[in-house]
C-alpha cells in the first residue's frame, strides 16, 4: 500500500499568555493516521471548538508547522516544501475548502477570477479558450457552468452555490486530497445536503480523498468512511464511521453522541424533559 | 467615469460643493498661463493700489497685480502639494502593504526604517537640506524631501489594514488559487486600502502646503517663484499689515481656505463612494 | 380541500399575549441614486398564546431575524415598519409597540426581555457580572439594593449557577455559563414574554441540551411565553410547542411541532425536514435545487415556486394566502399534496 497522507505522532504547541503567566497550550497531541493512495475515502475529524481539529487541518495544508512529528504527503515531508515551485506543486495536489463561503471569496472580486487564476497557474494554460474550457469542466462536476458564474460577485449567489464554486475551483488542478474545514456549517439547511452529497460523488467518480473537519456528528455519519474524534488535542476514538459514531466506547465520544438531538419532536422533547428533571 | 461623476454630483451635496469650489479655483490658477505680465516681473504697475475696477484685488508694494500673482501662486503651491502627496502616498502604500502582508523579517526591516523616520523632526531636516543644497534648491527637490518625510504614519495605518486582511479567509483562498503576491495585494487588498489612501491624502496635502508656506515665510525657498507662502513672505518683508495693504495677505489666504474646503469635501464624498461597504450596497449585496 | 377546519381555541379564558397583524417591515435604502427596497417582513400575521414556546424557523436572510426585531420594537433605519401592527397584552393591558412608544419603553425587561445570540454582546467584558444585573433589572424591580441582591442570588441558584459568579468577570466563565447568565438576566424580572435569537447556536454541542432544558424549565415555572428563532430544526423539535416556517419574508406554514414534523403541509417544510441527516441512516438525502430568493427582487406569486417540485402555473402568478388547515395554517396552492409527490 502506498500512502497518500501520513501523520506520524504530530504535536503542535502554542505559547499563550503574557509576560507573567506564560504557558504552553498543547493544541494537537500525538496524532497519527494514514490515508491510502489507492483507496479514496472520506476521512472525518470530529471535534468541538478547541479540540485541535482546525490546527490539524492547517498543518496538513502546510499553513502551520508541527512542533514535533512528521506529516508526509505522497512520501514527501510537508515541512520540506519550501520554494515557490515546490509549494505550487504541493498546492496542485492538496486543496482546501473553507468554512464560510461568503468570507472565502473577496466580495469586491468576481468569482471567476479565482477560477481563472487557478487554471492559469496550476495547469499552465495561457490561451483564454483553454482556461475557459478547464474552468467550465470543473464547474460541470459540481452541477454548475461557466455561463452561470462568469462576471458574478459573491453576494449574487447563495452560500450553497458559492461553496460548490469553491469545490470546483479546488478541483481544477486535479488534486488528490481536499481538506474541508467545516464546509457546511455556514450553509443553509436546504442547501447543505447538496454539498455533502457532492463530496461523496467526488470520492466515487474522481477518486479524490477528502478530509472532512466538522463538529456535526449527523453529517459525519452520513458521508464518512472513517472517523477520528478529537478532544483537547487528543484523538480519543478512531475507526469506521458506523462503529465510532453509531456505537462509541470512549466516555467523551459517548457524551458527544448523546448530545446530538434527533430531528424528531417525540424523542428530542423527551430528552429535554429528562434533562429538566435532572436539574 | 462620466456616470460616476454624474451620480456623485446629483446625489451628494458635499461632492457637488467641493467639485464646484475646486474646479473654480483650478480654472483661476490655470488662467496664469494667459497673464498679461510675467509673474516674476516687479515694479511694472503702480504699487499699493487698493482693489479697484482696474486691479480687482489691488497691487502689491512691489508693483505686481495681486490677482495674477495669486493665480500663479495657487498653481505653484498646488503643484508642490500634489507632488508631495502623490509621492508620499506611493511610498506609504508600498511600504505599508508589503510590510503588512509579508510580515516577518520584511516587516521588521521596513517598520524599523519607518519608526526611525517618525522620530525625525521635519523642519530642521528640511532646513539642513536647504543649507546643503543652497542654489540647487528647486521646488522638485523640496517636494521630494517633503515626500520622504511624509509617509510614515500612513504606512503604519495601511500596514494594520493589510495585516487584518491577510488573516481573512479570502486571502488564504487566493493563495491556494495560485495568485502571486502582487496579484493578491493589488486585486484583493487594494480596494480595502483605497479609502485609507484617500483620507490620508487630504491630511498630507494640507501638511505639505503648510510646510511650503512655513518654509517660504521663513525665506527658505525659491522666493522669486510666486507661491502662497512666497506672497506672505514678501508681504511681511514690506510690512504690508502695518502699512494697511491688507489685500496682499487677505486674498491669498481666502483662496487657500476655499481650496482646502473644496478638496476636503471632495475627499470625504469620494471616500464614502469608494468605501467597500457602500460599494457593496450599490452592487446590491 | 381548503375548508377551514374548526380552529380549536387552546385556552378560551386567556387572550393571546402577542398579536401581530399584517406586519410589513422593509429595508429602504438609497445609495447614490441606487434605490433598494428589501421586503424582509412581508405581511406576517401571527398570535402567541400564554405559556407557549413558539419557534420561528427559516434560513439565513429569510427575514426571520428582522421579524423578531420588528416584534421587539428594536428596529433602526433603514428597516422601517410600513404597515400592520404588533400588540402585546401584558396583564390585561394592551400595548401597541409602534403606537405607544413610551409605554413600550417602560415595559422592556419588566414584561418583555431578550436572550441574545452572542452572550458577550450583553455582558460588558471589563465589568463584573453583578453590574449587568444592576443595569438591566434594578430599576424595574422596585426593590432595595439588599432585597435586589437576594432576589438575584436566589434566581441564579434556581437556574443552577453559583451566586459567586456575580463577582466574576465574563471572561472567567465558560461559554455555557455565560449563556446561562444571559438567560438569568433575561428572566430575573419574571417577564411575561421572552424573545430569544439563536440562543444555542454559538454554544458547544455538549452544553446545548442543558441550556435548552434551562430555557424550558424557566418558561414552565414562570408560565411566560417565548418566541425564539433558530435555523436548527432539531432545536425546534426539542422545545417548541408550535413552529412557524418563514420563507422569503413570509410565514409559509405554522402548526404544532409534532404535526409540522410528521405531516408537513408545505413542500418547503417537507423538504427541510426530509433533508435532516440522522445518525444511523446513510440513505441518500436529496437536496433542494435553486437558490434562496433575493428579497430585493423576489419571485412573483408564491416565492417558493422556482424551487418547488409541485409548482403549477397558478403558483407563478398568484400569492397563496396563509389559510387554516388541519391543526395549523399553510400558504400553498397545493398544500398537503406533498406526501403524494
Amino acid at each position: 500500500m502506498s500512502a497518500l497522507l501520513e501523520l506520524e505522532d504530530v504535536n503542535k504547541d502554542y505559547r499563550v499568555g503574557g509576560f507573567l503567566d506564560r504557558s504552553t497550550l498543547h493544541a494537537v497531541k500525538h496524532v497519527s493516521f494514514t490515508l491510502d493512495a489507492e483507496k479514496p475515502e472520506i476521512f472525518t475529524v470530529v471535534g468541538e471548538s478547541g479540540s485541535g481539529k482546525t490546527t490539524t487541518a492547517r498543518m496538513i495544508l502546510g499553513n502551520e508547522t508541527p512542533t514535533s512529528g512528521t506529516l508526509r504527503f505522497m512520501g514527501k515531508g510537508i515541512a520540506q516544501v519550501r520554494t515557490r515551485k515546490e509549494r505550487l506543486d504541493f498546492m496542485s495536489r492538496v486543496q482546501p475548502i473553507f468554512q464560510n463561503p461568503f468570507e472565502a471569496f473577496n466580495p469586491l472580486t468576481t468569482l471567476d477570477y479565482y477560477l481563472f487564476s487557478t487554471a492559469r497557474r496550476f495547469l499552465g494554460l495561457k490561451d483564454k479558450a483553454a482556461v475557459d474550457a478547464a474552468t467550465d469542466k470543473a464547474l460541470q462536476h459540481v452541477g454548475l457552468s461557466l455561463a452561470e458564474v462568469r462576471g458574478r460577485y459573491s453576494h449574487e449567489l447563495s452560500g450553497g452555490q458559492l461553496q460548490r464554486i469553491a469545490v470546483a475551483r479546488a478541483l481544477i488542478p486535479g488534486p488528490k486530497l481536499i481538506v474541508a474545514d467545516e464546509p457546511v456549517s455556514m450553509v443553509d439547511a436546504s442547501l447543505r445536503m447538496s454539498i455533502v452529497n457532492l463530496f461523496r460523488e467526488l470520492r466515487d467518480t474522481l477518486g479524490v480523498s477528502i478530509i472532512y473537519i466538522t463538529h456535526d456528528l449527523s453529517t459525519a455519519y452520513y458521508i464518512s468512511d472513517r472517523v477520528i474524534i478529537m478532544h483537547k488535542g487528543d484523538v480519543v476514538e478512531a475507526g469506521r464511521a458506523e462503529e465510532v459514531l453509531g456505537n462509541p466506547t470512549h466516555e467523551y465520544s459517548r457524551a458527544l453522541r448523546s448530545a446530538v438531538l434527533p430531528p424528531d419532536p417525540v424523542v428530542a422533547s423527551a430528552i429535554i424533559r429528562e434533562k429538566l428533571r435532572a436539574i | 467615469m462620466f456616470k460616476i461623476l454624474r451620480d456623485l454630483l446629483r446625489y451628494n451635496i458635499e461632492f457637488a460643493i467641493g467639485f464646484v469650489l475646486t474646479l473654480a479655483i483650478f480654472l483661476f490658477a490655470l488662467a496664469h498661463f494667459w497673464a498679461p505680465l510675467p509673474d516674476n516681473a516687479i515694479y511694472l504697475l503702480p504699487p499699493d493700489m487698493p482693489p479697484s475696477a482696474q486691479y480687482w484685488f489691488g497691487t502689491t508694494s512691489r508693483g505686481q497685480d495681486v490677482l495674477w500673482q495669486m493665480s500663479s501662486a495657487i498653481w505653484n503651491t498646488m503643484l508642490f502639494g500634489l507632488s508631495v502627496t502623490i509621492l508620499s502616498r506611493l511610498l506609504a502604500v508600498a511600504v505599508g502593504m508589503i510590510s503588512g502582508y509579508l510580515g516577518g523579517k520584511w516587516d521588521e526591516f521596513l517598520m524599523t526604517i519607518n519608526d526611525t523616520m517618525i522620530a525625525l523632526p521635519n523642519i530642521p531636516i528640511l532646513l539642513l537640506v536647504y543649507f546643503v543644497m543652497r542654489d540647487q534648491m528647486s521646488w522638485p527637490v523640496l517636494a521630494l524631501t517633503a515626500a520622504l518625510l511624509g509617509w510614515n504614519y500612513d504606512a503604519r495605518l495601511i500596514r494594520s489594514v493589510t495585516l487584518s486582511l491577510r488573516n481573512r479567509e479570502f486571502t488564504r483562498h487566493a493563495v491556494f488559487a495560485g495568485m502571486s503576491v502582487p496579484q493578491i495585494l493589488v486585486r484583493q487588498h487594494l480596494p480595502y486600502v483605497m479609502p485609507v489612501i484617500f483620507f490620508t491624502a487630504m491630511n498630507n496635502l494640507i501638511w505639505a502646503i503648510g510646510l511650503e508656506v512655513t518654509l517660504s515665510v521663513l525665506g527658505f525657498s525659491d522666493i522669486n517663484r510666486p507661491t502662497i507662502g512666497g506672497m506672505i513672505y514678501w508681504a511681511n518683508q514690506h510690512q504690508a499689515i502695518i502699512a494697511g495693504i491688507w489685500w496682499w495677505i487677505a486674498f491669498p489666504i481666502i483662496a487657500v481656505v476655499l481650496l482646502f474646503l473644496g478638496l476636503f469635501l471632495l475627499a470625504i464624498s469620494v471616500n464614502e463612494y469608494i468605501d467597500p461597504r457602500s460599494r457593496l450596497s450599490r452592487m446590491g449585496a | 380541500m381548503l375548508a377551514a377546519v374548526e380552529n380549536k381555541p387552546a385556552s378560551v379564558e386567556a387572550k393571546p399575549v402577542l398579536r401581530v397583524e399584517g406586519l410589513k417591515a422593509y429595508y429602504q435604502m438609497n445609495y447614490f441614486g441606487v434605490r433598494r427596497e428589501v421586503r424582509a417582513v412581508d405581511d406576517v400575521s401571527l398570535t402567541i398564546k400564554r405559556n407557549e414556546i413558539y419557534g420561528i424557523a427559516g434560513e439565513s436572510s429569510s427575514g426571520k431575524s428582522s421579524l423578531i426585531k420588528t416584534i421587539a420594537g428594536a428596529i433602526t433605519p433603514p428597516l422601517r415598519v410600513v404597515e400592520g401592527s404588533v400588540k402585546f397584552d401584558f396583564g390585561g393591558k394592551e400595548l401597541d409597540v409602534y403606537a405607544q412608544r413610551p409605554a413600550m419603553k417602560a415595559a422592556r425587561w419588566k414584561h418583555l426581555s431578550y436572550v441574545m445570540q452572542g452572550s458577550m454582546n450583553v455582558l460588558n467584558p471589563v465589568r463584573k457580572v453583578k453590574h449587568a444585573f444592576h443595569d438591566f433589572a434594578f430599576k424595574h424591580m422596585g426593590l432595595s439594593e439588599g432585597e435586589f441582591r437576594a432576589r438575584v442570588e436566589s434566581h441564579l441558584q434556581r437556574i443552577g449557577l453559583d451566586p459567586r459568579v456575580l463577582e466574576s468577570y465574563p471572561h472567567q466563565l465558560s461559554g455555557g455559563m455565560r449563556q446561562r447568565l444571559t438567560i438569568g438576566l433575561a428572566t430575573v424580572c419574571e417577564p411575561e414574554f421572552i424573545i430569544a435569537d439563536e440562543p444555542t447556536t454559538a454554544l458547544d454541542v455538549l452544553v446545548q441540551q442543558d441550556v435548552l432544558a434551562l430555557i424550558k424549565g424557566v418558561q414552565q415555572r414562570m408560565g411566560s411565553s417565548i418566541i425564539f428563532v433558530t435555523h436548527d430544526m432539531t432545536v425546534h423539535a426539542a422545545i417548541a410547542d408550535r413552529i412557524g416556517i418563514v420563507y422569503a419574508g413570509r410565514l409559509v406554514e405554522e402548526g404544532p411541532t409534532l404535526d409540522v414534523f410528521q405531516r408537513p403541509q408545505h413542500p418547503y417544510t417537507a423538504h427541510l425536514i426530509a433533508s435532516l441527516p440522522r445518525i444511523g441512516d446513510t440513505r441518500k438525502r436529496v437536496a433542494l435545487g435553486g437558490k434562496p430568493p433575493n428579497l430585493a427582487d423576489p419571485p412573483s406569486g408564491c416565492r417558493f415556486h422556482p424551487r418547488c417540485p409541485l409548482a403549477v402555473d397558478k403558483c407563478k402568478s398568484e400569492n397563496p394566502p396563509l389559510l387554516a388547515r388541519n391543526t395549523g395554517r399553510v400558504a400553498c396552492w397545493r398544500a398537503g399534496e406533498v406526501e403524494a409527490a
